[in-house]
């Protein structure tokens, strides 16, 4: 569903618009079935002359099934969203795959840095290529980002991946995501941070390889 | 002089209705202090070398200190035992006694921060400082306040009015003191 | 010479007294008596609620029309919008949902509804409303002070919050900071007088299972409160002193953390949800006892599973750090814990329903709000599954989506159930009846509107509306004319939905001052309250009543009446 809106362009995206799918589908169900109940009863028992209301307890046992056995049912679906999102974060946010790059991402008031490793592959020295608010990736390798912040608390979030990480002062926190389409798209940072929240969008910019090795050809230049 | 509702005197449960205020009171007071040493606790185990700083704390004046409050926290009881026999001006002299207690508290307390200020051991120095004078000050404060209120019972008491006062100000005063059981570990002993 | 008060147990007596007529001051300013003080929260709530309406009026005329300056306000700037964000959620739920729910109703109602004459401690009462005047007062001057209100959303994250070099409101953020901690010592001073009294001060025959639901939720509000509260006021300590002092308890460079805070806020801030939650589900269960003319259906299952949503409460607040840097094996224990919390809630929600099963329901105002608050309320609810499932919250997390899921469930808390309170009890609390016809006008405009409002919201979260942000104009994906028409529809939606609260408005006034006089017993309900005249004295009943039996029933077979009120002997 969240495809419609948005496209799909990591690896897990779309386990995530799965389990969304899912949960919309259960919840959907009880919804309907508990809105439906109740506007029916509101009209099938609004007053009427002559027919007074029933003395009706909720204790006795027939009574009781009413709310008991659509309670076991919930009980039911909520062990299987559990055991659904369970899976998804693992493969998200926990099982973090052998990476083909890292890259580190360093937040701040208010913009986006990204940091590649040079020609000596290694990411800390002299030769790395830096760039602001613009991160250039190559399809269909698996990215593993380090994620900082200079000041304050942002979040590194990507809705085409469905990636969303907060960035904590102090701290480098992983994640990866593997990019599955071409296109310029959304970064956004999704901690409120101050004056320059809405001021520091960023942009992901996914590149087949000759177009991934041909940029990187020239920022070393 | 105001009128005591209805409400005041019913008492469904048994216990009186000062009892149950004063037991919530000091439910609330302990989720705070709680709170407040379950977050040095977490960051304290993050950061071992606390204990470096830890190490300034003057163990002997915690140390008297707590055996100055549990002291005091006895006159508080036989106040209290005093004022259930209605005896309103012996129950006053215990409680003074108390007062007393909180004094040397307090003043003992007002040596050792003169003496870790003055070798630049401040607030700012290392979060360590920063929980230590903010939970031993909170405490402190308490034990003013309490200083206070118990004076306040103590003068009434004298003259044999609201006794039943007595028992209520020493339950919080055992509060105060329960608290500093729990800070004298964290912050004198874990060296 | 005085002993102190006789510790008698639970009889009955006679309401004292006051001959001497009060002075304007003793009487409307610095009263003891419950039901003033009641007044005095409801109706500081009341203005303040209005004020948080306004501000969101102001930040989303921004986000719908960046740029241009908004009708009444001018140009909001990034500073502003953020204040206004902030503040909208800070004052909606401690200035408007706490002091109307709890303290407003609770204080008039309670020692009505158990058949006493005031709360145990009239002065202790006073106090806590002084005290939270005075928290309204320091919000309301935190929003004007130089470098203007605080704009760090309601969560006060450190650093941002701890530092005016990143937050530049230097003074607007400790007085908002302050101002949160007075209101917190006032609910608990508040706090001390429901519990007391309810345990003690009870008509005699009023067991535990014949107090009305209405009065056990808040009961059972407040010690969550009380319970929950303190850590976060530990932080407040901390963070001011970072503000204030210069200290570096939530500051990375120093060694401290800023993930410290959160825990400390949402240890506090899920129970939160529920402290408003329980007073606003036992006023919709008592309009819907009336209405239907029916007993509560499982009233014991109700209780429990209260009890039981209160105690888990306390173990789902992670669900709030998804994303923040938690140990992700932390989400699993979290999201078993908050999907596990909709199942007391869900059978709350089918005990209610099932209320209505051999119901014969009058549709008048209160009930049609009772009603709307149960049919709203559960889109809150299934909405949250989505927030509560770890992986999809990695997703939805900070987006419009979470803005929707929350005022589904705080609109239907903190107005529904004002609304449902406020007309039910109007009659007792005022002698007058409120206008029917001004009534429903006011009912239908409000829900439609609301819906008009907050549902375009999920869709937008979902398609990457983040939040707190004051224009979308530099994303790609989001300045599109599709999503700029949806968030017209809210702000619209909004602003009709505002206008219908000149209908309440009008309907207030005219009702006060010149709405047909109301009899003790305009409902023809059980309850207690119903038996004090309208509006009830100091002391509220000539003689205290006797309780004989359980609160709720209604169409007892065999019975000429459809209501036996629990004070009439057998």
């Amino acid at each position: 569903m969240i495809a419609y809106l948005v496209p799909q362009a990591s690896s897990y995206a779309g386990h995530i618009d799965w389990l969304f799918t899912l949960i919309l589908v259960t919840v959907g169900f009880w919804f309907l079935l508990a809105e439906g109940a109740f506007f029916w009863l509101c009209f099938r028992f609004r007053r009427r002359d002559g027919v007074a209301g029933q003395y009706v307890t909720g204790t006795r046992k027939e009574e009781k099934r009413w709310i008991s056995w659509p309670h076991y049912l919930v009980i039911a679906c909520d062990v299987v969203l559990i055991v659904a999102t369970v899976y998804v974060w693992l493969e998200v946010k926990q099982n973090i795959p052998p990476a083909d790059e890292r890259v580190r991402i360093v937040a701040q008031q208010w913009a986006w840095v990204f940091v590649h490793a040079g020609a000596d592959g290694k990411l800390g020295t002299p030769d790395d290529i830096v760039t602001v608010d613009e991160l250039h990736v190559q399809l269909d390798r698996v990215y593993q980002f380090e994620l900082m912040s200079k000041d304050v608390l942002h979040s590194f979030s990507v809705p085409v991946f469905r990636l969303k990480q907060d960035a904590v002062p102090g701290r480098t926190i992983s994640g990866w995501f593997k990019p599955t389409q071409r296109g310029r798209f959304d970064i956004q940072c999704a901690e409120i941070c101050g004056l320059g929240h809405a001021l520091m969008p960023g942009h992901v910019v996914i590149e087949s390889q000759e177009e991934h090795q041909a940029w990187m050809r020239a920022q070393r230049t | 002089m105001a009128h005591i509702p209805l409400a005041a005197t019913r008492s469904v449960t048994g216990i009186p209705a000062g009892r149950l205020a004063m037991w919530w009171v000091l439910a609330s007071e302990i989720v705070i202090f709680g709170g407040l040493l379950a977050s040095y606790v977490m960051l304290r185990l993050q950061h071992p070398e606390w204990g470096d700083e830890a190490a300034h704390t003057s163990t002997v004046a915690g140390a008297f200190n707590t055996f100055v409050l549990l002291t005091s926290s006895l006159f508080a009881v036989l106040g209290h035992r005093a004022a259930e026999h209605g005896d309103g001006p012996r129950a006053a002299r215990f409680l003074w006694m108390t007062v007393g207690g909180g004094a040397v508290f307090m003043l003992v307390k007002a040596f050792e921060y003169t003496s870790e200020i003055t070798h630049g051991y401040t607030l700012f120095r290392s979060v360590f400082w920063g929980f230590y004078f903010t939970t031993t000050g909170l405490h402190g404060l308490h034990v003013v306040a309490g200083m206070v209120a118990m004076g306040l019972v103590a003068v009434g008491a004298r003259r044999g009015q609201r006794l039943h006062r007595v028992e209520l100000v020493g339950i919080y005063w055992h509060f105060v003191d329960v608290v500093w059981i729990f800070l004298f570990p964290l912050l004198y002993l874990a060296k | 010479m005085d002993a102190g008060p006789a510790h008698v147990s639970g009889t009955a007596g006679h309401a004292p007294a006051h001959p001497e007529p009060m002075s304007f001051w003793r009487k409307y300013v610095f009263s003891t008596d419950h039901k003033m003080i009641g007044m005095q929260y409801m109706f500081t709530g009341i203005v303040m609620g209005l004020l948080g309406g306004l501000m969101a009026y102001a930040f989303r005329m921004q986000l719908t029309f960046p740029g241009e300056a908004v009708p009444g306000v001018g140009v909001v700037t990034p500073n502003l919008y953020n204040a206004l964000v902030t503040n909208h959620g800070s004052i909606m739920i401690f200035w408007f949902a706490m002091p109307v729910l709890i303290a407003g109703f609770g204080n008039f109602l309670i020692p009505l509804m158990i058949g006493c004459d005031d709360m145990a401690f009239p002065r202790i009462n006073r106090l806590s409303y002084q005290i939270f005047f005075l928290s309204a007062v320091v919000i309301l001057v935190s929003l004007v002070v130089p470098g203007g209100g605080f704009g760090g959303a309601w969560t006060a994250y450190p650093p941002l919050s701890a530092s005016a070099a990143y937050n530049h409101t230097p003074l607007g953020a400790p007085l908002w900071l302050l101002a949160v901690a007075l209101e917190f010592v006032a609910f608990l001073l508040g706090g001390i007088n429901f519990v007391t009294t309810v345990m003690n001060a009870r008509a005699p025959g009023m067991g535990i299972w014949e107090i009305p639901i209405v009065v056990w939720m808040i009961i059972v509000a407040s010690i969550l409160f009380m319970a929950s509260v303190g850590p976060l006021i530990a932080g407040a300590v901390l963070l001011l002193l970072d503000q204030v002092v210069g200290t570096q308890f939530f500051d990375p460079r120093a060694g401290g953390d800023p993930l410290l805070w959160q825990h400390l806020f949402w240890f506090f801030g899920h129970p939160e949800v529920y402290v408003v939650l329980l007073p606003a589900l036992g006023m919709t269960a008592e309009v819907m006892a009336v209405f239907a003319r029916k007993k509560l259906f499982a009233y014991k299952i109700i209780l429990y599973s209260v009890f039981a949503t209160g105690v888990l409460s306390f173990v789902v607040w992670a669900h709030h750090q998804f994303v923040a840097g938690i140990d992700p094996r932390m989400a699993h224990v979290f999201t078993v814990t908050t999907l596990l919390i909709s199942i007391p809630i869900a059978e709350v929600t089918f005990a209610y329903i099932a209320t209505l099963w051999g119901a014969s329901i009058e549709f008048r105002t209160p009930m049609l709000w009772a009603l709307s608050f149960v049919a709203e309320f559960m889109i809150g609810g299934v909405t949250g599954i989505f927030l509560g499932a770890s992986a999809t919250d990695i997703y939805l997390h900070d987006s419009y989506f979470v803005v929707a899921h929350f005022h589904y469930t705080f609109f239907p808390i903190a107005v529904i159930g004002f609304f449902t309170g406020f007309t039910y009890w109007f009659p007792k609390m005022f002698g007058r009846m409120m206008n029917e016809t001004l009534g429903k006008i006011h009912f239908w405009g409000t829900i439609i509107a609301v819906n008009f409002v907050f549902i375009p919201m999920f869709i937008t979260g979902i398609a990457g509306d983040h939040r707190r942000i004051y224009t979308y104009q530099l994303f790609s994906q989001l300045a599109t004319d599709g999503l700029g028409r949806l968030r017209l529809v809210s702000t619209l939606g909004l602003i009709v939905m505002l206008l219908f609260q000149l209908v309440f408005v009008v309907n207030l006034i005219v009702s006060l001052v010149a709405g047909r006089r109301a009899e003790r017993n305009p409902w023809r309900a059980n309850t207690l309250e119903w038996v004090a005249p309208s509006p009830p004295p100091h002391g509220n009943f000539a003689e205290m009543p006797t309780v004989y039996r359980g609160p709720y029933e209604y169409s007892v077979p065999g019975r000429r009446e459809d209501y036996w009120p629990q004070n009439v002997p057998a």
